[in-house]
């Protein structure tokens, strides 16, 4: 797994609520046996016309001012439905290293995290501010720094003078929240394999008292 | 202060706490399918890690295969190839296959229980989100992804945080017509498709305590649509007298003893749990949903709302549905019976029930799809395939087949489908095809009728 530390990106805006993993990647795209490629197809039902295979022009992740964004900030409950990790997968391999949202499905949050793609969950005020910020002026700089926990990008937009969001300057920031343990992970590449493997004795242990009836 | 059901069997399995971290919790059963499993065995294979206990591993093949000529090679070459890696990698490493043509081969949520491999008071996972289906044994079971697949291959276990409890109790006498689907989606489209989002559920109540096994995998196995990983009902006499005899079920001596362990697993009387919800069972009726996720649901003869969110707007426009209108009366043309959630005996037997003697409208496809083998070999001892047959249904052979449409079996585009599967988001059956999520009674009926109708009319008349 990649490191991660801090990152500054321009961010894509997705404001749509529910964003499931089937419209992440369609179950069609499902049948490879390794990770790779699956980038090609995120979304793949949102930016490519269902009858003629053309891009579609006016989905974000194909606009040409969000290219290269390495920031994808989406409406509330991303990631719900199935646990296909192909979503996470898929969002990597466009290039995407941060979700932001106000929200996050369980599993995908989980399947993120094991990938090295960071959700940062922020209040629904920050998460509309960031959302218009970004449609008003694509440039706009976004700083992830995962040590202090903080989200932050520059330019306050007209609406932004509420609370929680604390404005300072010219820039808007947020904290997030992270497991500790898996903040570690994110910080030094390290996965949840490395750290059971090493667990080995306990589980061995723990199988010797365990409750087993069946066959 | 007591112990929920959830606390009891969670707090049995915990090997080790992290301070300030996750817990590492043991993993009993282990089911894999080809989708989510090819990149874990490359995982591990790459690190050069082994798997730590094949035995407790239980692989079939569902997702991707073709519910026609099963016992012809599987012609969509990607398909194929995923199938023949679960295939190596199980031979590999002595894992138990049922595979495509096994007499035990299924849906992997239909066969672990009818096997007796479910049981209460284990912790069970699968690289699939409908693992929650098991939680009617009184289990913790819960989906995991492809690198948790990879860790439990290589430490039988898991790093997680013991998530909030939340606890669903629906008493009173449910209505004609109404089947635990119908539960199931009403308790959804009343609180939201996150309310459950960091929790396990619990359901509790006459409803439930009345309810089948059947019944009762069919509301577990939604618990995921309302964000809760799992969802778990309290193991007794019906949940012992379903796993007695099973194949993998203990036997004799083990069998009473186990029996003595799960009857000390239910919730006590003063536990207390993080968020209650508290809904009468007359208030609910057979459901529909309109929208394109599966709490947007309403009883059959009610009204769509009228306005909604950007989304909400979205999720119309896409089903071609209006806000303020109805959803009786409307022409459909495919009609689907099956997956993880009603493709059980059970849910066949309420839909032969309503069939048997008509005849099925001819602009519909009308698609029934077993859970298993084993439910394929019941339905034909009990008639019910002639049944079907004669009122002009497919039966179909087992797997995940129209719910994902992973292979041929895809609503077109544009289409309406009648499904008693889970999920009715944007293209699941298909590019473009359009779900509205019911239960087997209200699939039969619509497959009769070409078109939706109210059922509580038909049947109470
Ligand atoms: S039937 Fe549908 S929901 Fe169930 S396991 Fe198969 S694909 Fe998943």
């Amino acid at each position: 797994m990649e490191k991660f530390t801090k990152l500054t990106t321009t961010a894509i805006p997705l404001p749509i609520e529910n964003i499931d993993t089937d419209q992440i990647i369609p179950a069609r795209f499902l049948k490879a046996t390794d990770k790779k490629g699956f980038g090609d197809n995120v979304f793949r039902d949102w930016r490519y016309d269902t009858e003629d295979g053309s891009l579609i022009k006016g989905f974000p992740l194909n606009m040409p001012q969000y290219k290269n964004a390495q920031i994808l900030v989406a409406g509330d409950n991303f990631g719900c439905g199935s646990s296909r990790e192909h979503a996470a997968w898929a969002i990597v391999g466009f290039g995407i290293k941060v979700v932001i949202s106000s929200f996050f499905a369980d599993i995908f949050k989980g399947n993120a995290l094991n990938n090295g793609l960071l959700p940062i969950q922020v209040t629904p005020e920050f998460l509309k501010q960031l959302l218009d910020t970004v449609q008003e002026n694509p440039d706009t700089q976004i700083t992830i720094d995962l040590k202090n926990q903080v989200v932050e990008f520059a330019g306050v937009h007209a609406e932004c003078h509420t609370d929680p969001v604390e404005v300072q300057g010219r820039s808007t920031k947020a904290d997030f929240d992270i497991d500790p343990y898996k903040k570690v992970c994110m910080i030094n590449g390290y996965d949840d394999i490395d750290f059971l493997v090493s667990k080995k004795e306990a589980i061995e242990a723990f199988e010797k008292e365990r409750v087993v009836f069946g066959r | 202060m007591g112990k929920t059901l959830f606390d009891k069997v969670w707090d049995a399995h915990v090997v080790d706490t992290i301070p300030n971290g996750p817990q590492i919790l043991y993993i009993d059963k282990h089911l894999i399918h080809e989708v989510t499993s090819p990149q874990a065995f490359n995982e591990l294979e790459a690190r050069g890690i082994p798997i730590l206990r094949p035995d407790q591993i239980v692989a079939t093949a569902d997702h991707n295969t073709p519910t026609i000529n099963q016992h012809l090679p599987v012609e969509d070459p990607l398909s194929r190839n995923q199938l023949e890696q679960l295939s190596k990698n199980c031979k590999k490493h002595g894992i138990t296959l049922y595979d495509l043509g096994h007499k035990y081969n299924g849906i992997v949520h239909v066969i672990a229980p009818e096997l007796g491999i479910t049981q209460p008071g284990m912790t069970m996972v699968c690289g699939d989100s409908h693992t929650s289906t098991h939680g009617a044994f009184g289990s913790i079971a819960f989906g995991i992804g492809t690198s948790q697949v990879a860790q439990v291959f290589a430490s039988q276990s898991l790093l997680l945080k013991k998530p909030k409890s939340l606890r669903v109790s629906v008493n009173g006498i449910l209505p004609p017509g109404v089947l635990p689907k119908d539960v199931i989606l009403y308790i959804i489209s009343q609180i939201g498709t996150n309310a459950g989002t960091g929790y396990f559920c619990e359901y509790a109540g006459n409803v439930f305590e009345e309810m089948s096994m059947e019944g009762r995998m069919t509301v577990c196995n939604m618990s995921i649509e309302m964000g809760a990983r799992g969802g778990m009902i309290a193991p007794d006499q019906t949940t012992f007298d379903y796993i007695k005899g099973k194949k993998f079920a203990p036997q004799g001596d083990a069998f009473a003893k186990a029996v003595s362990y799960w009857k000390t697993l239910p919730t006590d009387a003063d536990a207390t749990f993080d968020k209650e919800y508290h809904f009468d069972a007359a208030d609910i009726a057979p459901m529909l949903t309109y929208g394109t996720n599966p709490g947007m649901g309403i009883k059959i003869n009610e009204h769509i709302p009228e306005t909604g969110d950007m989304t909400f707007e979205k999720a119309l426009e896409y089903m071609n549905f209006k806000g303020g209108s109805q959803l009786l009366d409307t022409p459909i043309n495919y009609v689907f019976i099956g997956s993880c959630t009603n493709s059980r005996i059970e849910d066949f037997r309420v839909a032969a029930n309503y069939v048997k003697g008509k005849q099925k409208a001819p602009n519909v496809n009308a698609w029934l799809v077993p859970g298993s083998q084993q439910v394929a070999k019941q339905l034909e001892k009990e008639g019910l395939v002639t049944v079907f047959e004669n009122a002009g249904f497919t039966m179909r052979e087992p797997g995940c087949s129209a719910c994902l449409a992973m292979n041929d079996d895809k609503i077109p585009s544009g289409e309406y489908c009648v499904s008693t599967s889970n999920r009715n988001f944007e293209g699941r059956q298909g590019q473009g095809s359009r779900t509205i999520l019911a239960s087997p009674l209200v699939a039969a009926a619509t497959a009769i009728e070409g078109k939706i109708v109210d059922i509580t009319k038909t049947i109470l008349a």
